[in-house]
């Protein structure tokens, strides 16, 4: 198809479309209103995206979905698989079922929303990125996570947070355990006025006080000279 | 990597369309393991009768001799059917034995399954072709796992396709690696397992029916395994009427389930549960680490 066509308000069938086609499609327009149909858990799809776009998808997607997005909004209408929204850079994705593993992985900057749950290591290696799952985390997630902040509205797997760097982490149902590194900390007036807007971008209803706080010790990242022999 | 993928039917209806569908879902992970290929269905039965799965290894074997020498041996009748470069004998004989005989006598083969349900066939090559060529569209039965592979701890050759079946009924299909594979083998040995692949998850297919035998549960069986068996897996567990999925405790290993009133399906990945009647409406779930997810039709 050629972009030149393409018009707003455009529904691409991936029944119809390629997938490479459908991303070209993306690519090529810079604005307007995106509806995806049968993406049949298809890879990488809208990844990439740099624009005032908004792509609604309808039905799961695979792996890297909205990878590497850069102000558009994804809708994904579904189940996420490995690596959503993986390094995304500004803009907003929203999956309105599960993640797989590694949501928001490397994210830098923007809001990803998952109604769902979110399996293993989500927010792993966060950079800036802001995450709110409404469900619950599984295991190793917001690992050596430096900037962003991760929201969870359910329960945490194991080893939360572990060898965390400077991400913020809101949790409003139980850790499983917290990973090396990552502690309880109190909740000040600028935590919950950054968690309050965090909850209401998501659209969430919860209070601030259901949650606690987590962050880093800040025993693991400093160079410690006690410790050169180990180097 | 490598694709797995499972289908335990609910509804009897879709018996006829086990391997049709089976099919389906083994072609979306053509590109996880485009290796080799096999797959493991659960199919009609004949009362007091095994079958058993064999395939050459690299060349034409004389299947109606075999038959004769392995009928004359357990003292039973043999029959034998030829798919292509495999043969499935049936027999009212001892199972055990015969398949002992068979792995001890005929070089030439392998010997891939043995029960009164199941049913093996594996290839190497593109999985596509290989689900064509041993007519698997055309297969009809209760339940089904099937394997795209992308070696990684063995050989790429027929006997290291999956799935790896060393007891009645039992086969596994594997994604991931064992790490502790050599002295389980040999402790397996031992206690009189017989391997014919040097693969690790033929360890965990042995190691399963062995428990299996002892008189685990598929559940126990299972939950053994999380502490005997060292490594990364996603494994799929075919029984004669059970079907069940269980990740290692790090989960690195993909999965997806998917439920509806009709059937249970497993995959890497759920591009390949999509083709399946009704997917848009299934419950879909990632499974947890160390868990065991069983169905069972005696259940």
């Amino acid at each position: 198809m050629d972009a030149a066509l393409a018009s707003r308000n455009s529904v691409l069938d991936l029944a119809q479309m390629s997938l490479r086609e459908v991303n070209q499609l993306l690519h090529d327009n810079r604005s307007g209103d995106f509806l995806i149909r049968n993406p049949r858990g298809a890879h990488a799809l809208a990844c990439g995206l740099d624009g005032d776009l908004n792509v609604s998808i309808d039905g799961h997607v695979g792996y890297y979905c909205a990878g590497m997005n850069k102000r558009a909004h994804v809708t994904v209408n579904g189940n996420a698989g490995t690596g959503l929204a993986e390094n995304m850079m500004s803009g907003l994705v929203h999956v309105t079922g599960d993640a797989s593993q590694s949501a928001g992985a490397t994210g830098c900057g923007g809001l990803l929303v998952i109604d769902g749950n979110a399996s293993a290591r989500c927010g792993i290696a966060l950079r800036g990125l802001d995450i709110v799952v409404k469900g619950s985390v599984g295991h190793m997630s917001a690992f050596m996570a430096q900037a962003g902040s991760l929201v969870v509205l359910g329960d945490t797997g194991d080893a939360f947070g572990d060898s965390l760097y400077e991400a913020k982490l809101f949790v409003r149902g139980t850790v499983k355990s917290l990973g090396a590194d990552c502690i309880e900390k109190e909740m000040r007036d600028e935590h919950k006025a950054a968690l309050r807007q965090l909850l209401d971008a998501a659209g969430v209803k919860a209070d601030v006080p259901e949650f606690k706080r987590y962050g880093s010790a800040r025993k693991l990242y400093h160079f410690h000279v006690d410790n050169a022999g180990q180097y | 990597m490598c694709g797995i993928v499972g289908l335990f039917l609910k509804d009897e209806a879709l018996q006829p369309d086990l391997g049709r569908l089976t099919g389906l879902m083994l072609r979306e992970l053509c590109d996880r393991g485009p290796d080799s290929a096999g797959f493991a269905v659960y199919g009609a039965e004949s009362r007091g009768t095994t079958k058993i799965c064999m395939v050459n290894r690299n060349g034409a074997v004389d299947w109606s001799g075999v038959a004769r020498r392995l009928g004359a041996a357990i003292g039973a009748e043999v029959a034998v059917e030829t798919v292509e470069d495999h043969a499935i004998f049936r027999t009212t004989g001892a199972g055990d034995t015969a398949r002992k005989w068979l792995i001890d006598n005929v070089p030439g083969a392998w010997v891939l399954s043995q029960g009164q349900s199941i049913e093996i066939f594996k290839g190497v090559g593109d999985p596509a072709a290989i689900v064509e060529r041993l007519g698997l569209t055309a297969r009809t039965g209760t339940h089904a796992i099937g394997h795209t592979r992308m070696a990684t701890e063995s050989a790429v050759t027929v006997a290291g396709s999956h799935p790896f079946s060393t007891g009645d009924d039992t086969c596994l299909v594997h994604n991931g690696s064992l790490s502790n594979h050599n002295r389980l083998r040999e402790q397996l040995a031992r206690h009189g397992e017989r391997f014919q692949t040097d693969n690790d998850s033929e360890v965990a297919a042995a190691y399963l029916a062995s428990r299996l035998r002892a008189g685990d549960t598929l559940q126990g069986a299972l939950e053994n395994g999380l502490k005997d068996l060292d490594g990364f897996y996603t494994f799929v567990v075919g029984t004669r009427d059970g079907f069940a999925v269980i990740r290692d405790p790090i989960a690195c290993k993909p999965a997806v389930i998917a439920e509806t009133d009709d059937w249970v399906a497993m995959a890497s990945e759920y591009r390949a549960i999509a083709p399946l009647p009704g997917a848009g409406h299934a419950t879909i779930w990632e499974p947890a680490p160390a868990t065991v997810y069983a169905w069972s039709r005696a259940a």
